[in-house]
């Protein structure tokens, strides 16, 4: 389970740094994710309309850095397809899979229930009604921020809404959770489809509609930025916080009495991971599932130790959504599929699948 | 720094909304007592302990940690120094029990260190304490009720405390480890103070006891002068006799559920 089944007899009670064999697991897991992340991001440069060798690839990518490693002898087209159109949406891809990723692992543990992910909980929702707010009314009192900032605040108030619903007594269980994170996604959905409907702006609402169901394209140089910020930002403040991720799990009483000022703490968290979810929400729509998929399987391989889940999540959740993402632009060609489409596909399953295993183990975790 | 901490609790009163949970408790463990909490199911123990490990904070009152008050200090710094074993079922997500001991280790961590050579001894020291050293690799939600109660104790132990506080550390457990788990915390240095139901078990491991009923204490005192037929028949309105056991020379309860 945790990767250290190969030494459980072997040296108990030595007192040899902990976990050596978690250690090389997590070695070994983050190699093996480093070396796909290159390899999906090559593909994703590579894959499309117009096929790009590999090697071309590398060769246009250093190119622009400066390095001439191959003889520049592609098209100005070619060039153009990798690095202005692809580049930009592939780099969206696995910011947007990181974040969603280690967003997901943080609200499991900050909710302590395994079904937590900010599409099922509607704070995708919230972000996306905050940001069609500002297209629709027009308002854009923080310039081009504007989009982010209303999509974080729509997104900070739909999960102070579940959570305070899903809440009896100190504890939160899981269908009480699900069903308040569905409620609010129905409310908030009405609401935003209503605005479409009933919005003079014809032209744009098509094009919210399509936004609506979760993409990557249309995303450029000069927009990338703030995604890329906000989330390099998450993790590292995640990182930071790994510790005190843990002792959550241990329960709400417990991480007080390890030293934990629990309250301080997850209000603090629920707006970085609003603030983070409001951004990618903002530059590629809600896209679901990846932050409910991506924690568990990593866990299957490092562990439950949040310094191990989120620096492996990240990498996975970007892979991920790199690949969904190639998808997406592939399998229906010329046609373009929304990714959220895609992960939704996959996640839906999934999320059924998890939900039986708990109740296979006879214990709907979180549930007193 | 001191292996074990003199607690005083002096005229707390706990509420919850316009409801009284305990008024006006005053108590005392000494550096390296063990101090059982005894009294019918709502007669205020799980609230009277909560004050101290400081999630309930009372109404009136202070709770002080050698001298110092446990409400005013910083949560982590509390921590240091004051650990629990709380009845709160843990959510788990695939945590080695060695992961979960090593939580215990978080009041002393900054936040970016990682886990160094004396943590890991301290982590073994306090598995091999209550006996788990085998379990150290094994997955914590596939542990049985006696051997997760251990693993638990463990954790508090990595937080070297000076002041141990437990909430029925031995409920849900077969007599086998209730025993093993009481004699790991009667073997501590630290000062114990904790929350207990079988009378006899009480009786036998604390130094003394300290008799709740509806959120007043009504006895405290060595267990053979507390535990009392009298005592039994005012706070449980049960008839029982007590007699001094020839062989463990603890008060021993008997209880007479007909009324003899």
């Amino acid at each position: 389970m945790t990767g250290t089944a190969t030494d459980t007899a072997a040296r108990p009670g030595a007192s040899a740094p902990p976990r050596r064999a978690g250690r090389t697991t997590m070695a070994g897991t983050s190699l093996v994710l480093v070396v796909l992340l290159v390899v999906s991001v090559t593909a994703g440069l590579a894959i499309g309309s117009v096929q790009v060798p590999p090697g071309q690839v590398w060769g246009i990518v250093t190119h622009a850095m400066g390095a001439d490693f191959a003889e520049p002898d592609w098209s100005r087209a070619r060039e153009t397809i990798v690095l202005d159109v692809r580049a930009p949406r592939v780099l969206l891809g696995a910011v947007t899979g990181a974040g969603l990723a280690v967003v997901g692992t943080a609200l499991q543990a900050l909710v302590r229930n395994p079904l937590a992910e900010p599409y099922l909980l509607g704070v995708s929702s919230g972000a996306s009604l905050g940001a069609v707010s500002v297209i629709v009314f027009g308002v854009a009192f923080l310039g081009p921020l504007s989009l982010s900032a209303a999509a974080f605040a729509g997104a900070l108030g739909a999960l102070v809404i579940v959570y305070a619903t899903a809440r009896t007594g100190g504890r939160i269980t899981s269908t009480r959770l699900v069903l308040s994170g569905v409620a609010v996604a129905a409310v908030l959905t009405a609401v935003l489809d209503l605005l479409l409907l009933t919005t003079d702006r014809g032209n744009e609402a098509r094009a919210v509609l399509a936004w609506t169901l979760g993409g990557l394209g249309g995303v450029n140089w000069q927009t990338l930025w703030l995604p890329g910020v906000a989330v390099l930002t998450g993790i590292g403040v995640l990182l930071v916080q790994a510790r005190n991720l843990n002792l959550l799990l241990a329960g709400e009483e417990a991480a007080t009495t390890m030293g934990l000022d629990v309250a301080r703490f997850r209000a603090r968290m629920f707006v970085l991971l609003s603030l983070v979810t409001g951004v990618l929400v903002a530059a590629s729509g809600p896209i679901g599932f990846v932050g409910l998929i991506l924690p568990h399987v990593v866990r299957l391989f490092v562990g439950g130790d949040h310094r191990r889940v989120l620096p492996t999540a990240a990498l996975a959740g970007a892979v991920f959504l790199v690949w969904a993402d190639i998808a997406a632009r592939t399998v229906a060609a010329p046609l373009e599929i929304p990714v959220g489409v895609l992960t939704a596909l996959c996640g839906g399953p999934f999320f059924l699948w998890l939900m039986r295993r708990d109740a296979r183990r006879g214990t709907d975790r979180g549930v007193a | 720094m001191s292996i074990a901490a003199d607690l005083t609790v002096e005229g707390v009163t706990l509420t919850a909304g316009a409801r009284q949970l305990v008024r006006d408790v005053s108590l005392t463990a000494s550096a390296g007592e063990v101090v059982g909490l005894v009294g019918p199911n709502g007669s205020g123990k799980s609230s009277l302990l909560r004050a101290v490990y400081r999630v309930l904070r009372p109404a009136a009152g202070t709770v002080r940690v050698d001298g110092a008050d446990a409400w005013t200090l910083p949560t982590r710094q509390l921590a240091r120094t004051v650990a629990a074993v709380v009845q709160d079922s843990a959510a788990d997500f695939d945590l080695a029990v060695r992961e979960v001991v090593a939580m215990g280790r978080t009041p002393h961590k900054r936040m970016l260190a990682g886990d160094t050579a004396e943590d890991a001894a301290v982590i073994d020291d306090a598995l091999a304490a209550v006996d788990a050293d085998r379990l150290a690799d094994r997955p914590f939600d596939r542990l049985s009720g006696g051997e997760r109660q251990r693993v638990l104790i463990a954790r508090a132990l990595a937080q070297q405390p000076t002041l141990l506080v437990l909430d029925e550390p031995t409920n849900h457990l077969d007599i086998r480890h209730q025993l093993d788990v009481l004699g790991v915390l009667r073997r501590l240095p630290a000062t114990v103070l904790l929350a207990l139901h079988d009378l006899n078990l009480a009786a036998y491991y604390c130094d003394r006891l300290h008799v709740l009923s509806e959120g007043g204490i009504v006895a405290s005192g060595p267990p053979a002068e507390v535990l009392t037929p009298a005592l039994l028949a005012d706070v449980y309105g049960v008839v029982g006799e007590v007699s001094v056991h020839p062989r463990t020379g603890a008060p021993q309860v008997t209880f007479l559920p007909d009324g003899r």
